[in-house]
């Protein structure tokens, strides 16, 4: 008896994965129009769309601005969470599980609330519109889903391994350094990595709090989007889309590889 | 020895590494909210009169009775389409549970503008959608596609469908399998399984994602700014417009508490109704 074999089934769950891919195929022909407009290529193909990514300095710096914003609040974001981890693993507070519910509130209140908050924040620190202001922002935005990840990292850690490094005479700061948290790279990693990403495509409180002098690649996006569409964001996001497919492929062939045939 | 104990555990250096972040979070976000409560009582005048619009049922009530339909509808269709993914991702043969997990993916780490993009591509009046179905004749005039509700749902849903996966998957990977060999065994088809088995035991998941997913759409700003193209404005993207439009900042802010306490309810009622302590916690 074998499940999830359904013909039937089958087919609708690749429909399901077709329509997830479908928009993202869509891109595609239309950065090779030759066209100043979106359109289809009409037997005309061309990379002059490609080129002016990668000449026009306006979409360059922005990638640079989001790049930057997306590497210090992201450090930061996790920074924060490896303290904020450490301390509940360390004191075992009695307010612990209070504490965690609270880090987590920039995740669970509706994004436009947040961008109303910070917009609140940086207009009396006097920080609107610029790379510090966002930095806190995202920061701020990123930095429940470094707390989630570096909690599950804490939850896989032996508490003997402190012990142990403090009976053979460590103190807390070299235990901490020397044994803890070489332990938790991956989690570390995957903690930067989430914030980095999440940091990089943050739009709601981007847009809240910027916009003149600091325009972030997904406000340059949104400004074209919502105006004139320049068929320059099909090609900017063909080379997202094949990155991440490279990237996600890659993975998923190394495991099926790895995983026992069955 | 000395040493250790008194800089163990609930030692000042703890301390100071735990309440960091809770410190910064209250400076910088739980005391901006209380400015941003006291806008909404107080701009353009003293009193309760940005509430007063939302609620007396005129423009802004009906932009929030919009928001909870449009939420309602793509968060179903969110969780028809996540369950089939998920349960051939968990369930479905090794070939089958690769590709899935790469479709699922791919989507899911790709910002959130661009997937809006590519439905914009598909679904306006001169896009795709239409350029096939008038190619193949089946329609001659185009279909009202763009700018509408049905774009923005479609969009939604395309959104949420890798969200909902994870928690339905995740409980599905649960489910032992042995109990679903016992009833065949004992003489249930594959569908009797499905049914009062295998879905009664997965409904956990369902529940958790069908909040986590009503929540985000509640919220929803990127994708319905987009492929509403203004007429079709949700809460959110409300509260945009007060802020920077029209410049009615005590609207605006009125306007995100109640939504805040939206939200609240949504999820409060949640944890009452379904006793949904694995999503609240």
């Amino acid at each position: 008896m074998m499940f999830g074999r359904s013909r039937l089934g089958g087919v609708l769950a690749y429909l399901a994965a077709a329509f997830l891919l479908l928009p993202l195929a869509a891109v595609i022909p239309v950065s090779f129009t030759a066209k100043r407009f979106l359109s289809m290529p009409n037997g005309e193909w061309s990379l002059r769309h490609y080129r002016s990514l990668f000449e026009d300095g306006a979409w360059l710096s922005s990638i640079g601005t989001s790049v930057s914003i997306a590497l210090m609040s992201s450090v930061l974001a996790t920074a924060l969470a490896i303290m904020f981890g450490l301390g509940l693993w360390l004191g075992r507070p009695r307010v612990g599980a209070f504490l965690v519910g609270f880090a987590l509130l920039p995740m669970v209140v509706p994004p436009v609330t947040s961008a109303i908050i910070l917009y609140f924040l940086l207009a009396r620190l006097g920080l609107l519109d610029t790379i510090p202001g966002l930095v806190i922002g995202h920061a701020i935005m990123t930095m429940p889903f470094a707390v989630v990840a570096m909690l599950s990292a804490f939850a896989k850690l032996d508490r003997g391994l402190d012990m142990a490094a403090r009976n053979l005479g460590a103190s807390t700061g070299q235990s901490i350094f020397l044994v803890v948290l070489p332990n938790l790279k991956t989690g570390t990693l995957s903690a930067w990595f989430l914030t980095f990403m999440l940091s990089w495509e943050e739009t709601t409180v981007t847009l809240f709090t910027s916009g003149v002098e600091v325009i972030t690649l997904p406000k340059r996006i949104w400004d074209n989007l919502r105006l004139n569409v320049d068929p320059v964001i099909a090609a900017i996001s063909v080379v997202m889309v094949v990155l991440t497919t490279v990237v996600i492929i890659t993975r998923a062939l190394a495991r099926h590889r790895l995983s026992p045939s069955g | 020895m000395a040493g250790a104990s008194r800089n163990g555990n609930g030692g000042l250096g703890t301390r100071a590494l735990l309440w960091t972040l809770p410190v910064l979070l209250l400076t910088l976000y739980v005391v901006p909210f209380a400015g941003v409560i006291s806008w909404s009582v107080t701009q353009p005048e003293v009193g309760f009169g940005q509430y007063w619009r939302i609620l007396s049922g005129g423009d802004m009530t009906n932009v929030f009775l919009r928001t909870l339909r449009i939420a309602v509808v793509s968060t179903a269709i969110t969780i028809l389409v996540g369950f089939c993914l998920s349960y051939y991702w968990v369930m479905g043969s090794r070939l089958r549970q690769t590709i899935l997990e790469v479709c699922i993916f791919i989507p899911f780490w790709i910002s959130v503008l661009v997937r809006a993009f590519g439905w914009l591509i598909i679904l306006r009046d001169n896009g795709l959608a239409n350029g096939f179905l008038m190619a193949t004749r089946l329609i001659s005039e185009p279909l009202g596609t763009g700018r509408n509700e049905f774009a923005v749902i479609v969009g939604m849903v395309h959104f949420m469908v890798p969200f909902s996966v994870f928690p339905m998957a995740t409980v599905m990977r649960k489910i032992d399998r042995r109990i679903l060999l016992a009833a065949h065994g004992l003489g249930a088809d594959p569908a009797t399984v499905f049914r009062k088995i295998f879905l009664p035991l997965s409904m956990p998941g369902v529940f958790a994602a069908f909040v986590m997913v009503l929540v985000f759409s509640v919220g929803f700003f990127v994708t319905p700014a987009i492929l509403g193209g203004g007429r079709v404005v949700m809460v959110a993207e409300a509260v945009f417009v007060q802020m920077f439009q029209t410049t009615n900042w005590g609207l605006g802010a009125a306007m995100s508490v109640v939504l805040l306490v939206l939200i609240g309810a949504i999820v409060g009622l949640a944890y009452r109704l379904l006793g949904l302590r694995s999503f609240v916690g």
